[in-house]
């Protein structure tokens, strides 16, 4: 397939908290997007299992998004942290499997950042378009 | 026994919102051929009256064990979604939610087309959860009967005296060292004419008469914990940090004049003051004038804050008058550019205001008015764009009419509380309509101009409101908390312990098995459901039954090509 064809299918997991309210405002912001994602509510960030980011990846998607609170203001106190530390190692993981660690991605959105929450999403499904499809 | 799952879905075109651009007809017609779907339609809005019937109806007549309800947000709607399910006999953990509003129509709204492919494929994806939920009970805990109310002006004045009237404890925190906020700034009240401090001084000795009531002054929130039930506040005055527990929490916060630096020569010329400023005056009677100049919509409704101020328009109109009463010889010009004199009492406001005399000229935000100081009075220069003649006034004071903005620490403290600001730095309601006055967020309620610039009527509505809401839990004793907790397959579990180190909140203790071996134990009560323990069990024993592997997985597989 042409890279400039290729529509990826993105995953995008949001915390009930902060992500998947920055996502409803940027919903009611009526900020334009892709479509190519679908998201996934998960109660903390930290609750998404490193294997479901490979099982993803392996079945299908071409990217995975976790999005969680700041650090420092997960509803649970410290469940984004998890994730960050995780996603360390999951990324070399992924690199050791020949997946490309930047199909997996990391990032924080409040609920007051509708804005950020389109600006990620956007970006990532450009840079999952430029490394192109995910072939195992 | 393998149950039959006989699945309903129901669509909601949300009037306009979604209907215009997911084609909804086409997807009922998908979405029913799908095996196991037993029921599907549309409804114009799902949460209406007659919506909420239909669900109900359809649980009966076509025996529906699982709901899906594909419409907005389910943090506005899946508690009102839920509890229609369970007025119907069906367990509320049985139902969930498709977002294809904020998710879909909203944010794809020129690409109708693969919008609804979209749609499509998020409603299957809900469906492949679906057929995983299990029922499930919630968790009853009590509630510490107090209430923290963050903010000491007349909205939280009116909660603090409404819920402290229930026999509820409250507590409030104000940075100042006074109770008042705005009002203790301001002269008199509209329409009615009497001084606020009247009106305000009596609140107010209520409030320090009244036992339930523990005025914190010149105190900070410096950190919430907790949830509905059971807050921990940390706040913070000159000397000390004290811990208050409180079941629920209201924000009455308040908000700011802007004061327009860089605007209308603002404080380079004397005669250049803000509405606040005239109201100080005006009430230490220190003002005179022969003529004044009124500019309306300073600040506002630009490219900077595209608002309308709201209440801005008709303080203009009351110190307007105010000054003409005073000396009906002084000449009032108000510059405006639209009045917005909302309801009936004000549009007769306004003809008073045009009755006594005073002028109204229009501008455009193309032209704005110019200012300059002249030898005695200060020069203004208008151009009406009714009739596009432009007029030279000559006035002792230019009165800047600006809008209310944020307090400067919304961000800081919206994110101690975890509840989302607008735009434009205002705190942000769960609902405009169906949940004005409380957070997203259980336990968190909100009044007054911290959530939009309201009167001193409004603002004491908005206050009775997020009272009357707040107490509802505390007067009830207990809240009911998800039972969407951790739960351990035994079976599955090699008592590794990781879920015991990673929870958050103590909620896992260890005990041994028959056969003497080490197993966790969830304590119900302690879990908030963050799932953090099943994300690090190696052996994908331990799960949360609305958030499982399974249903997470499936979901993913259900996802298009
Ligand atoms: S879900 Fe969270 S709070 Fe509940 S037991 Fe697991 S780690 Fe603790
Ligand atoms: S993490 Fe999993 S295997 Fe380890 S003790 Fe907890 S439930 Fe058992
Ligand atoms: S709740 Fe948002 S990251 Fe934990």
């Amino acid at each position: 397939m042409e890279k400039k064809d290729f529509e990826p299918q993105i995953l995008v997991f949001a915390c009930n908290w902060c992500s998947y309210a920055g996502a409803d405002l940027a919903g009611i912001s009526r900020l334009q997007m892709p479509v190519n994602f679908r998201l996934i509510r998960v109660m903390c960030s930290g609750r998404v299992k490193p294997e479901l980011v490979v099982k993803a990846l392996t079945s299908g998607v071409d990217g995975v998004l976790i999005l969680g609170c700041h650090p420092g203001e997960c509803h649970y106190l410290n469940g984004n942290y998890y994730t960050r530390r995780r996603g360390i190692i999951l990324k070399s993981l992924l690199e050791y499997m020949g997946i490309e660690s930047s199909r997996f991605k990391i990032g924080w959105v409040s609920a007051s950042e509708g804005y950020k929450f389109s600006e990620i999403v956007k970006e990532f499904v450009k840079e999952i378009k430029d490394i192109g499809p995910l072939n195992l | 026994m393998i149950e039959e799952k006989r699945i309903g879905v129901f669509i909601c075109r949300c009037g306009n919102n979604i209907g215009d651009v997911v084609d909804v007809p086409y997807l009922v017609d998908e979405i029913k051929s799908i095996p196991e779907v037993v029921y599907t339609e549309e409804n114009y809005y799902t949460c209406s009256e007659e919506g909420l019937n239909s669900i109900k109806n359809m649980i009966y007549e076509k025996n529906l064990n699982r709901v899906i309800v594909a419409a907005c947000t389910p943090r506005t709607h899946e508690w009102l979604f839920q509890k229609v399910c369970e007025e119907a006999g069906l367990n509320k953990y049985l139902f969930e939610f498709v977002n294809i509003r904020e998710q879909c129509s909203w944010i794809h709204s020129t690409e109708k087309e693969k919008a609804t492919e979209k749609a499509k494929n998020l409603i299957k994806m809900g469906i492949s959860k679906a057929k995983l939920l299990k029922p499930l009970k919630d968790i009853r805990s009590e509630i510490y009967p107090s209430a923290l109310i963050i903010g000491c002006g007349i909205a939280g004045i009116t909660a603090a005296l409404n819920l402290a009237n229930q026999g509820i404890q409250v507590h409030i925190v104000e940075k100042e060292n006074i109770c008042g906020g705005l009002l203790t700034e301001i002269n008199k009240l509209y329409q009615t004419s009497l001084p606020a401090s009247n009106f305000l001084d009596e609140k107010i000795k209520n409030l320090i008469k009244n036992r339930n009531i523990n005025i914190h002054l010149k105190s900070q929130v410096k950190d919430v914990s907790g949830y509905i039930g059971n807050f921990e506040v940390l706040i913070q005055n000159e000397k000390k940090i004290k811990t208050i527990k409180a079941g629920v929490i209201i924000v009455a916060t308040g908000a700011l004049e802007l004061k327009p630096y860089g605007l209308y020569k603002y404080k380079e010329i004397d005669g250049v003051i803000t509405q606040l400023e005239l109201e100080k005056m005006l009430k230490y009677n220190s003002f005179k004038a022969e003529s004044v100049v009124v500019i309306n919509c300073v600040g506002a409704r630009n490219e900077v804050r595209g608002y309308c101020g709201r209440i801005c328009c008709i303080t203009s109109l009351k110190n307007s008058i105010i000054i003409k009463e005073m000396n009906p010889d002084t000449e009032v010009y108000i510059l405006y550019r639209d009045i917005m004199a909302y309801g009936r009492e004000l549009e007769n406001y306004y003809k008073k205001a045009r009755k006594i005399g005073i002028n109204f000229i229009k501008y455009s935000p193309d032209n704005l008015p110019e200012i300059s100081l002249n030898e005695e009075t200060i020069d203004v220069y208008v151009l009406n764009e009714i009739t596009g003649k432009g007029i030279n006034l000559q006035v002792d004071y230019v009165i800047l009419t600006t809008p209310l903005i944020p307090a400067d620490d919304n961000t800081e403290l919206s994110k101690k509380l975890k509840v989302p600001l607008t735009n434009d730095g205002f705190y942000l309601e769960a609902h405009q309509k169906l949940r004005p006055v409380e957070f997203a967020n259980e336990g968190i309620y909100l009044c007054g101009t911290a959530r939009y610039p309201s009167n001193i009527t409004e603002t004491v509505l908005q206050a009775y409101a997020a009272a009357s809401k707040a107490s509802i839990p505390v007067k009830k004793g207990y809240v009911e908390t998800s039972g969407n907790i951790a739960y351990c397959d035994e079976e599955l579990c090699s008592g590794c312990g990781n879920c015991f180190f990673v929870c958050p909140f103590e909620a896992i203790s260890i005990k041994k098995d028959a056969e003497n071996k080490t197993k966790p134990e969830i304590i119900g009560i302690k879990c908030r459901c963050c799932g953090l323990c099943v994300s690090v069990c190696p052996d994908g024993a331990m799960q949360q039954n609305s958030f499982s592997d399974k249903q997470i997985l499936s979901m993913i597989k259900t996802m298009d090509e």
